[in-house]
């Protein structure tokens, strides 16, 4: 059936993320904008709380504590996990993008936990986003020759030896890497290959804890954006971990890289997410944009021929059409998600879309408010500086562009590269 | 809870509606845009689908419910045969379904069933006016109370089958507000002109139509003497247009990926160039995008909420999409997409037209 009833949970969710958007995150957005690095200690130990009193755990669906008094013939509703992360995202992005970034309940790292690994590591490692204190996740992917050509040019090793793998590499633009290692007893998901002779089907995640010896933080990055949230470089040199924290299986399938799909499998859930994230910026900058506006006397009319509408007006109602119809696209790509869909094509079709067009919103809005856009003491200007990073991680605009491209075109990446 | 699938049903009539798109409507688009005319019991065929009639419930001669959902669903699928031909189809629609969602009991009774009864028939309505600032929240057309009636004066431009219509709904402001008319055919002052000669839509009958005094009586007001809110029947149409034009890109999108596929261009197909690949993935984005947004304003229709923003934007996106779109069909076709033979410049040619059809077709 087509329906766009909001859930009542997903409701509550939306309501309660948007009380701590506009009290815990706004307030200081331009503060920590203003200070790279220093670490959001109030917004990151609310969010801990917060969580806890709601049951705790990981945001990831499949991260949450079994529950026992459900009868087991009961007919369950339909499942929404994806969903209310989605608008979670969006909503604390609304909030802060950076200060999002910083939020201790298992994003990515966990994501990829939750989506490959077995029911001991989902154990093991995503029940700590529940403890006393405040942990971190984070995913080392890109290296600083390969970004999205990181599988098949991937340089970080894992080498068995008995019952451990020792790893070698440099992984750089890990998103709250340090915060995950260092600030908090939390853990990395780091791509590493088993076999280099294999290329693709050689690669695994693997997932290192802190405190892991070999295992440093060696640099943060200064960016242009997302500044509250920390981008780091982690060196592994001769990083030994045990040999149950390989995600999916330790041998090389030779002739397929099946190993290698299920692993990718992650981004089919965090790319929806990435793109709630974006889109939350860019409805931050719709929704101020019009405040000031109206604050001038502009009034949007809607319903008029463009013939009839003045610039800033058609500008306004272009932005809410690419925004409502971009989020529906990430509502549809976390539906499947939740229903169990294969969702690759629409979590890409989301990521392309939402990264396109808040870059697109913020950087007309910069210019639409003139001066005032262009200061400091508006939002604005960060917004566009925090947009651009949607349309570069978890996979460039151009890096999602070809997923789709092969996936409508029914071509291999030999057939399209 | 959120749903993105059509029910079984539903898809049991966008199959029905697919197959007479592909087979009956891809076939004739091309003569027909060029004669100027359809062959001979292709829309009737179209109308013999029931997309309507299964919008009527029983009592007013259909055998269902209105769903703008179900309704958008088959126009998709219809206009991706040919958008010409779709509007045919469903120009009894732009006449009954006003009625029967802002129509008396009286009105509905005695008017639907003539209509939904039987083989298509022409009744159709007036609602585009000749002016390039055209606002349906604003007519120029006028109705003025006159001896219990109302008098009418104004012009209307692109009245689908004027010519030969049984009836017409004629919109225009009453005391400011818009409202609509049923008028009989041969009604005095009703001046039908000359067939429009457009960019597009070659093969659709479509005609100015003065109206100079023409006096209906009291209970021709659509809604009776307080008449109706015309915001449902403006956002119905929006999204009405927004689904046609769903189909007439999604169209010119498939043709395009598949003649991509099949060019060889310095040695390879020209869909493994990044440039057209990537072109290619936007098309659908765009597409997937807007649908959803037609989807949602429609499914408020449906919810008896307030759609008229969600209708409007999903118009403002649709129009758009079908420019994008089809102009790019034509381009990744080269000097293949400007030739009549291939049928995406004609689709260029509909898709433009978009932000002026509403009035054309309802949901």
């Amino acid at each position: 059936m087509i329906s766009f009833e909001m859930p009542e949970k997903v409701q509550h969710t939306v309501n309660l993320m948007t009380m701590v958007a506009e009290n815990m995150m706004r307030p200081v957005a331009r503060h920590f904008d203003e200070r790279e690095h220093e670490i959001p200690w109030d917004y990151i130990n609310f969010m801990h709380d917060a969580s806890k009193q709601m049951g705790g755990g990981s945001f990831v669906p499949g991260g949450e504590k079994p529950r026992k008094e459900e009868a087991p013939d009961k007919p369950k509703p339909p499942p929404i996990g994806y969903q209310r992360l989605a608008y979670t995202a969006e909503i604390l992005s609304w909030g802060d993008a950076g200060l999002y970034l910083c939020t201790p309940a298992g994003m990515l790292g966990a994501a990829a936990v939750a989506a490959t690994g077995t029911p001991e590591q989902k154990q093991r490692f995503l029940t700590r986003f529940g403890g006393d204190k405040p942990v971190f996740d984070a995913m080392a992917l890109t290296e600083s020759h390969a970004g999205s050509a990181m599988p098949a040019e991937v340089r970080t090793t894992a080498v068995r030896d008995g019952e451990s793998w020792v790893l070698n590499g440099e992984k750089i633009f890990v998103t709250a890497g340090h915060k995950a290692l260092v600030d908090s007893e939390g853990f990395i998901v780091v791509w590493a290959t088993i076999d280099p002779s294999a290329g693709r089907a050689g690669v695994r995640p693997f997932v290192i804890e802190a405190g892991t010896p070999g295992c440093q933080v060696t640099k943060l990055e200064h960016k242009l954006g997302i500044r509250a949230s920390d981008t780091a470089s982690v060196v592994l040199q001769d990083c030994r971990i045990p040999f149950g924290n390989i995600l999916g299986s330790p041998e090389v399938e030779k002739k397929t890289t099946e190993g290698f799909k299920g692993a990718m499998a992650t981004f089919d859930a965090s790319r929806p997410l990435v793109a709630a994230s974006a889109l939350g910026v860019a409805r931050a900058t719709v929704e101020r944009l019009k405040e000031v506006l109206e604050a001038r006397g502009v009034v949007i009319r809607y319903g008029l021929p463009r013939s009839r509408l003045t610039n800033l007006e058609r500008e306004l109602i272009d932005m809410e059409v690419l925004l409502r119809s971009s989020w529906l696209l990430v509502l549809k790509a976390v539906w499947m998600m939740d229903e169990r869909k294969p969702n690759n094509l629409e979590a890409s079709m989301s990521k392309v879309r939402a990264g396109d067009i808040v870059v697109r919103i913020t950087q007309k809005a910069v210019e639409l408010l003139g001066p005032l856009g262009y200061s400091r003491e508006e939002l604005l200007e960060k917004w566009f500086r925090d947009a651009k990073i949607n349309d570069l991680y978890e996979g460039t605009g151009q890096i999602n562009r070809l997923i789709v491209a092969r996936r409508i075109l029914d071509y291999s990446r030999h057939e399209l590269a | 809870m959120y749903g993105f699938e059509p029910t079984d049903e539903q898809n049991m009539l966008i199959d029905a509606v697919r197959r007479y798109a592909e087979k009956d409507l891809r076939a004739a688009g091309h003569d027909a845009d060029e004669a100027e005319e359809f062959p001979a019991g292709l829309i009737e065929k179209g109308w013999e689908l029931g997309v309507l009639q299964a919008s009527i419930p029983e009592a007013y001669g259909g055998f269902g419910e209105r769903s703008a959902v179900t309704g958008v669903l088959a126009a998709e699928e219809m206009a991706w045969g040919d958008l010409a031909a779709a509007l045919a189809v469903m120009t009894p629609a732009t006449y009954a379904m006003p009625i029967l969602l802002a129509g008396t009991e009286t009105q509905k009774k005695s008017l639907l069933p003539p209509v939904i009864e039987g083989e298509w028939q022409p009744y159709t309505s007036a609602f585009i006016e000749p002016d390039f600032d055209f606002y349906p929240g604003e007519m120029r057309t006028q109705a003025t109370r006159s001896d219990g009636g109302y008098t009418l004066v104004g012009a209307k431009a692109m009245v689908p089958y004027a010519d030969q219509a049984r009836g017409l709904l004629v919109y225009a402001a009453c005391d400011g507000k818009t409202q609509a008319f049923v008028v009989p055919a041969q009604t005095a002052g009703l001046t039908v002109g000359k067939r429009e000669q457009l960019l597009g839509l070659g093969a659709l009958p479509l005609f100015r139509v003065q109206l100079e005094g023409v006096q209906v009586p009291g209970d021709s007001r659509l809604g009776g003497d307080q008449g109706c809110d015309p915001n449902p029947l403006l956002a119905a149409t929006s999204v009405a247009v927004a689904g046609l034009a769903l189909g007439l890109s999604r169209a010119a999108y498939e043709y395009a990926r598949d003649y991509a596929k099949d060019r060889v261009v310095f040695g390879t197909p020209v869909a493994q160039k990044q440039s057209i690949a990537f072109g290619l993935a936007e098309m659908a984005i765009e597409i997937e995008a807007i649908r959803l947004m037609v989807w949602e304003a429609a499914w408020l229709l449906d919810a008896g909420k307030d759609a008229g923003k969600a209708a409007y934007l999903a118009l403002t996106g649709a129009s758009d999409m079908a420019m994008m779109v089809t102009d790019r069909a034509v381009q990744y076709l080269g000097g293949h997409g400007y030739i009549r033979e291939h049928p995406v410049e004609r689709w260029m040619r509909n898709g433009r037209g978009v932000p002026a059809f509403p009035g054309l077709a309802m949901v």
